[in-house]
């Protein structure tokens, strides 16, 4: 076991002719923070989503927990997490009953303890009974963070998730990634904002027009170095 | 197929397929004799066959075309299958066009049920619906859509053919299947027919070759048009 | 398997919330059975012909219109997403969505057949078995090739249109098939003069279940 759980090589990936993602080479360690920077249409999300099983390859490889995906990644899926701005909730559904429904479905073994646990963390269990569709964006958002963690991923790629998160959520989705860390998750985030990198990641990789323009620690880094590259990404070439 | 066999094909095919249907045109009409039991009309027969067997090789190459697209991707088997259905629809359209006319003077009635004919039609239906998922789908989506649904049409068509032929004869009431074999004994009915058929085979390759490269240019175009609006 | 009853299950759960599904599927199917008893006189011979015809157009036409409902429930937060998240294969999705809507089809058919016996004015006997037996088959049928182009026509811009536009002709042989089958049966025809309509479209529904299950993947994934 090489010990990456990552391992991408020349991964591609096109939307009719666009490229949205070209050519990249990525090695994710185990227990890695990562964060993603980029502006927008860098093909931050898409990566996310190529990692996350949901998007094929256009060109290139890629290898998930030490292993190619073979199965169409069915075997992979049940140890990612993935957090992203629609919530996967079932709007008619309760908290309770997407959660035992996602539990299911990632064979959770313990489900109604986990599920009752996991609404707890995100302090929604006096909401559990109400249909997700009533509740408020915030709480939605916190239900789909733990959906996201039910299953006890190894593997956390997150879209934006501090976006739009009010103070409250925000400091909870923190506290949890750090245990989540500290647990040993490997931690894979896109943002734009460069603070919450810095505060949750030790590992930054700037892209622009689907490449890698930069890679590296963000613990001690030459900030200002990291700001031209990621202006000079973001402005147009 | 390398470029040099493609360009030979370019040149030869053209001109191939318009003597051997110039052929056929003139076995058809001033060769052949007329048939006793159903007169001048009977002349459609020799093309309504062949254009018959060019619908289901049309449907045969969508199919073969839109596996082998959701297999390897390649936007080249793409507009092959495209160009496939549209020719679906086109020779399909002849055959329920060149039937009734056919039946008319002979029957009576123009549309008479009968199982080829009806299994044709809804095969028309099929394809015009797959011409119709690719105009509303554009795109890399659309081409997987449509593929789904190229090869779902491809295995429906035996049963189809199957259910409606199973309807027409278990109703011994309605008039009979006219098409019972060719029942051709004069070889000069059989060469007529068999010239036409190569005829239409050759317009075939010919109007799939010609419309797959006008999909390319039209494909080419979209890209470079892409291409200019992200730069 | 126990994913494909987790997403069954939850299939179920969201149905029996809203209701939309058997809704639509009921209502449509008892106002085409309405309609068509206005394009037949009530107690004229040709009614009674059209009877088995009648009852088929109604199931096929709340098949067709009513699936689109089915990958609906989906689009809401993005949830199809959510369901190619889960550590399934794309095909047992697909099974799993053909079930349900199986499942809603023939409750819908437990009001549908009812109300058909009711307007048409048909005596029930032992051929009814026979004939509930052959709406099964014909469902699951339509169920099978409704559910893989209903994910399709979701995505697509003409999406009310789409669905009834690609299956009504694929669907014919069972159509066929079924207004046959219940029309002998009906008659009194004992089981074995329909044998070979009813292996007709048990060959359907498997035929068109594999390749759904194979393809269902092109369908949804970007």
């Amino acid at each position: 076991m090489s010990g990456l759980l990552v391992e991408a090589r020349g991964l591609t990936r096109r939307f009719a002719e666009i490229h949205a993602l070209k050519h990249l080479d990525l090695d994710v360690q185990t227990g890695e923070a990562v964060a993603i920077l980029g502006p927008n249409g860098a093909g931050k999300t898409t990566l996310l989503r190529l990692l996350a099983t949901l998007l094929r390859p256009s060109a290139g490889s890629l290898k998930l927990f030490g292993k190619p995906l073979n199965d169409g990644g069915a075997q992979a899926r049940r140890q990612i997490g993935f957090l992203s701005h629609s919530s996967f909730l079932y709007p008619d559904l309760t908290p309770i009953e997407n959660l035992e429904f996602y539990a299911a479905a990632f064979r959770v073994t313990d489900a109604s303890e986990r599920v009752r646990e996991a609404l707890n963390e995100v302090g929604l269990l006096g909401w559990r009974n109400r249909p997700v569709g009533t509740l408020s964006r915030g709480m939605e958002q916190r239900c789909a963070l733990a959906r996201a963690l039910l299953h006890r991923p190894s593997l956390l790629l997150l879209d934006e998730p501090f976006s739009g998160l009010d103070v409250d959520s925000a400091a909870m989705l923190s506290a949890i990634l750090r245990r989540e860390h500290e647990q040993g998750a490997t931690i894979l985030m896109t943002t734009h904002e460069l603070p919450r990198a810095l505060e949750a990641c030790s590992r930054g990789i700037v892209l622009a027009r689907g490449e890698a323009r930069w890679d590296g620690s963000l613990i001690d880094v030459d900030l200002d170095a990291l700001r031209q590259t990621y202006s000079a990404s973001t402005s147009a070439s | 197929m390398t470029s040099r066999a493609i360009a030979w094909t370019d040149s030869l095919l053209p001109p191939l397929t318009f003597f051997t249907m110039a052929s056929a045109l003139y076995l058809v009409f001033v060769y052949v004799p007329t048939d006793e039991a159903q007169g001048i009309v009977q002349r459609i027969f020799y093309f309504h066959v062949p254009i018959a067997m060019m619908t289901y090789c049309s449907v045969a190459t969508v199919a073969l075309f839109s596996i082998l697209y959701l297999w390897r991707g390649d936007r080249v088997y793409d507009r092959v299958a495209h160009a496939g259905g549209e020719l679906a629809v086109f020779f399909c359209s002849l055959v329920l066009i060149t039937g009734p006319i056919w039946a008319r003077p002979i029957w009576g009635t123009w549309w008479t049920w009968d199982a080829r004919l009806t299994a044709t039609l809804i095969l028309w239906l099929i394809y015009a619906a797959y011409l119709m998922l690719r105009s509303v789908s554009p795109g890399v989506e659309g081409a997987r859509y449509a593929a789904v649904l190229g090869i779902v049409g491809a295995f429906d068509v035996p049963i189809i053919n199957r259910a409606v032929y199973w309807w027409r004869t278990i109703h011994p009431a309605v008039l009979v299947n006219r098409e019972g074999g060719t029942g051709l004994t004069d070889p000069r009915m059989q060469l007529a027919l068999a010239v036409s058929f190569v005829g239409f085979f050759l317009l075939f390759l010919l109007l799939l070759r010609l419309r797959t490269d006008s999909l390319r240019l039209t494909d080419s175009v979209e890209d470079l048009r892409q291409q200019a609006l992200t730069a | 398997m126990s994913g494909l009853l987790a997403l069954i299950r939850k299939d179920l759960r969201v149905e029996l919330r809203t209701k939309e599904t058997l809704a639509s599927l009921l209502l449509l199917g008892i106002l085409t059975l309405l309609v068509l008893s206005f394009a037949f006189e009530p107690g004229s011979e040709s009614r009674g012909e059209a009877a088995p015809g009648a009852l088929w157009v109604a199931v096929t036409f709340s098949a067709v219109l009513g699936m689109n409902r089915s990958f609906a429930s989906e689009r809401d937060n993005d949830c199809l997403q959510g369901l190619l998240l889960c550590p399934v294969d794309r095909g047992t999705i697909y099974l799993a969505k053909a079930a349900a809507n199986f499942l809603f089809m023939m409750a819908a058919q437990a009001v549908i057949l009812p109300v058909f016996v009711f307007f048409f004015d048909q005596t029930i006997s032992s051929s009814w078995l026979g004939v509930m037996a052959c709406l099964a088959l014909g469902v699951l049928g339509l169920s099978a090739v409704g559910t893989l182009f209903a994910a399709i026509a979701v995505r697509t811009r003409a999406r009310e249109v789409m669905l009834p536009l690609l299956m009504l002709p694929l669907v014919v042989p069972l159509f066929i098939g079924g207004i046959r089958t219940t029309a002998r049966l009906l008659a009194g025809r004992p089981l074995a003069d329909v044998a070979q309509w009813l292996n007709l479209m048990l060959a359907f529904d498997l035929v068109f279940l594999v390749v759904g299950w194979l393809v269902f993947a092109y369908a949804v994934e970007e």
